[in-house]
């Protein structure tokens, strides 16, 4: 176990360069200068003013030294100042939206498999029932939705036509003076539609995914042995089947993270909502180098952790490889 | 894939899946609408008509109209077109560097299959959206490079679907039998473990085209992809978004014409799965 822990740690360093190096090579390799995005709304600026601004921001080095000198900064986790005006710090602006895009994201996680790993369950061990029947189409109709089309819909249904909901923003207006209660209240609501919009995305992949692992294992020798034993049917399927369906579970929770970072951008721009999502947006329109680099990086960057936990918490689940037999 | 197992063993099951068939029926129709686009509309996708803009659906404009006076309808059916090619080519590029890739990767193993896997890790740690985002809105718009963009960003999931048919192929008697028979390592890829690992990977470029089609309308409605005034599914919803509070036809119909198409490709897609290996059915 601890060999393995050591394996995974270190082969983290190879990766954790190669997404530097593709982050590198996306935006730089990418035609557009942040300098002439500033230069192109002010004509007046000379050559020499011009060649002054790339030896500001470093841009007149060759390509490989720009990496490198990169490269050292993010071992020391500076990641930069932004190109925008205000050329603050890139992590002090990644730390103020960060908190608001992962608490979404996790909150519509929660939502997500608390409602998909029952529905896939249930359709597993009533195949072909109506219910089962009706979940199947439920999950084709939910892959093929577009979320940003459905937050559309929700928005002008529950925002516009029975103006229950607020449709954009985290708080309302004057929310500050609330009491604490109010004050939260006031944000799930506003949270409401993203939030089951992010879930629903997911929720069809999801549940389909458990009712197949879970029909897998329904399938195996020693749930048969489990009834023929005589256990009641609940025992069979939540003391011994379950458990084996859930492990895969745990791998699926890691590879949803950079999808779900990915569509902070469409719902934060949609809802409004100041996330990572809309600040990545708006950080490649300005061609903003460092915060665009920045944000890939730690978008990937999660990921890659987001996996180590789950493949831990995969081993650490499954005896066969925390006690060192198998792979 | 033999021709006759195609026709006798493939067809069979494929046509007795109703819902596959409904998908490959629709799929076949929208082809056919694009293909048409020009016959069957009564307006171009371009005429403005500032006197109706924003009409709600009628007996002339069956889904209504936008904000230049456009008729939704007309631009929905020349979408498709956008839509059908972006799926088509985005997954053509994948697709191919997936297979290269996973070819190479599976056979010769080793050091340089470790490589190519980690660069397939690496690129999966990405979130594709904010990749394709990076890439395209350095870019001039065009549609061309939201194909290319998206299949680049899209082959991994070949790859590593290639590589494992390819390790369990490589092992096989008639695989050995052909190469101590001579034949070169090109030929024994391309003509005897290629067409043998392909099936998985038919089923995934069917799934792969309804993620592109998602994909390229999101970009769209975000302003970055197709540009107006070509219509596309996802820059007519962007109009929806602006009028969505007095013309809610600009949202539904383009957004449901995503739905179905979208459907439809999935439901090939399992059909496929199920008809080529039945015991996956599930």
């Amino acid at each position: 176990m601890i060999a393995y822990l050591a394996k995974r740690i270190l082969l983290l360093i190879p990766l954790m360069l190669g997404i530097t190096l593709i982050t590198f090579a996306v935006v730089h390799l990418a035609p557009g200068e942040p300098v002439e995005m500033q230069i192109s709304m002010n004509p007046k600026v000379t050559a020499e003013a011009r060649e002054r601004l790339k030896k500001f921001y470093g841009l007149d080095k060759p390509l490989h030294v720009q990496y490198a000198v990169w490269v050292k900064k993010l071992a020391m986790l500076d990641f930069g100042r932004s190109f925008a005006p205000d050329n603050r710090p890139v992590i002090d602006k990644i730390r103020e939206r960060i908190p608001i895009t992962l608490s979404l994201n996790i909150i519509s996680l929660v939502i997500e498999f608390g409602l998909a790993i029952p529905i896939g369950i249930l359709a597993a061990i009533r195949r072909d029932t109506l219910f089962d029947k009706g979940m199947t189409v439920f999950v084709f109709i939910g892959f093929a939705v577009p979320t940003f089309w459905l937050a559309l819909l929700l928005m002008y249904l529950f925002g516009v036509k029975l103006g229950w909901l607020p449709v954009s923003g985290l708080h309302s207006l004057g929310s500050e003076a609330y009491g604490s209660l109010r004050w939260l209240l006031d944000m799930a609501k506003h949270l409401l539609i993203p939030v089951s919009v992010a879930a629903f995305g997911s929720l069809a992949g999801l549940s389909r995914y458990m009712r197949s692992t879970m029909l897998d294992v329904i399938r195996q020798d020693y749930i048969t042995t489990a009834r023929a034993k005589g256990l009641p049917e609940r025992t069979v399927i939540f003391r011994h089947a379950l458990r084996n369906a859930l492990l895969p579970v745990i791998t699926l929770l890691g590879l949803s993270v950079p999808g779900l970072i990915g569509g902070s951008v469409i719902f934060e721009t949609i809802f409004a909502i100041p996330g990572m999502g809309q600040l990545f947006y708006g950080g490649v329109m300005a061609r903003d180098y460092p915060l665009v680099m920045g944000i890939l990086v730690i978008g990937a960057g999660l990921t890659l952790i987001g996996n180590l936990l789950a493949d831990l918490g995969y081993a650490f689940a499954d005896p066969r490889i925390r006690h060192g037999q198998g792979s | 894939m033999k021709d006759s197992f195609f026709r006798q063993v493939f067809w069979s099951r494929f046509r007795t899946n109703r819902f596959a068939m409904a998908g490959a029926l629709l799929i076949v129709f929208l082809f056919l609408v694009s293909l048409l686009a020009p016959l069957i509309t009564p307006y171009g996708p371009d005429d403005l008509d500032l006197y109706h803009v924003l009409m709600p659906p009628s007996g002339t404009h069956w889904f209504g109209t936008d904000d230049l006076g456009r008729d939704v309808l007309t631009r929905i059916i020349y979408g498709a077109r956008i839509s059908l090619k972006v799926g088509f080519v985005a997954v053509g590029i994948a697709v191919a560097i997936g297979t290269v890739i996973g070819l190479v990767s599976g056979y010769y193993s080793g050091r340089l299959d470790n490589i190519l896997m980690r660069f397939v890790d690496i690129m999966l740690c990405f979130p594709t959206f904010f990749l394709i985002l990076a890439v395209i809105a350095f870019l001039e718009q065009s549609i061309w490079y939201i194909m290319i963009i998206i299949g680049l960003t899209g082959w991994m999931g070949v790859a590593r679907l290639v590589r494992a048919e390819v390790l369990s192929i490589r092992e096989r008697d008639y695989v050995m039998a052909v190469r101590a028979l001579g034949a070169s390592d090109t030929r024994i890829i391309f003509r005897h473990i290629l067409p043998n690992s392909l099936s998985p990977v038919l089923v995934s470029a069917t799934l792969g085209v309804a993620g592109a089609i998602l994909t390229e309308s999101a970009l769209s409605f975000l302003g970055i992809g197709v540009p107006p005034p070509t219509p596309s599914w996802g820059n007519i919803l962007t109009a929806g978004k602006e009028y969505i509070e007095f013309a809610w036809w600009l949202t539904l119909y383009p957004g449901l014409a995503i739905t179905v198409t979208v459907l439809a490709y999935y439901l090939v897609g399992e059909g496929i799965r199920d008809a080529l290996d039945p015991r996956l059915k599930r």
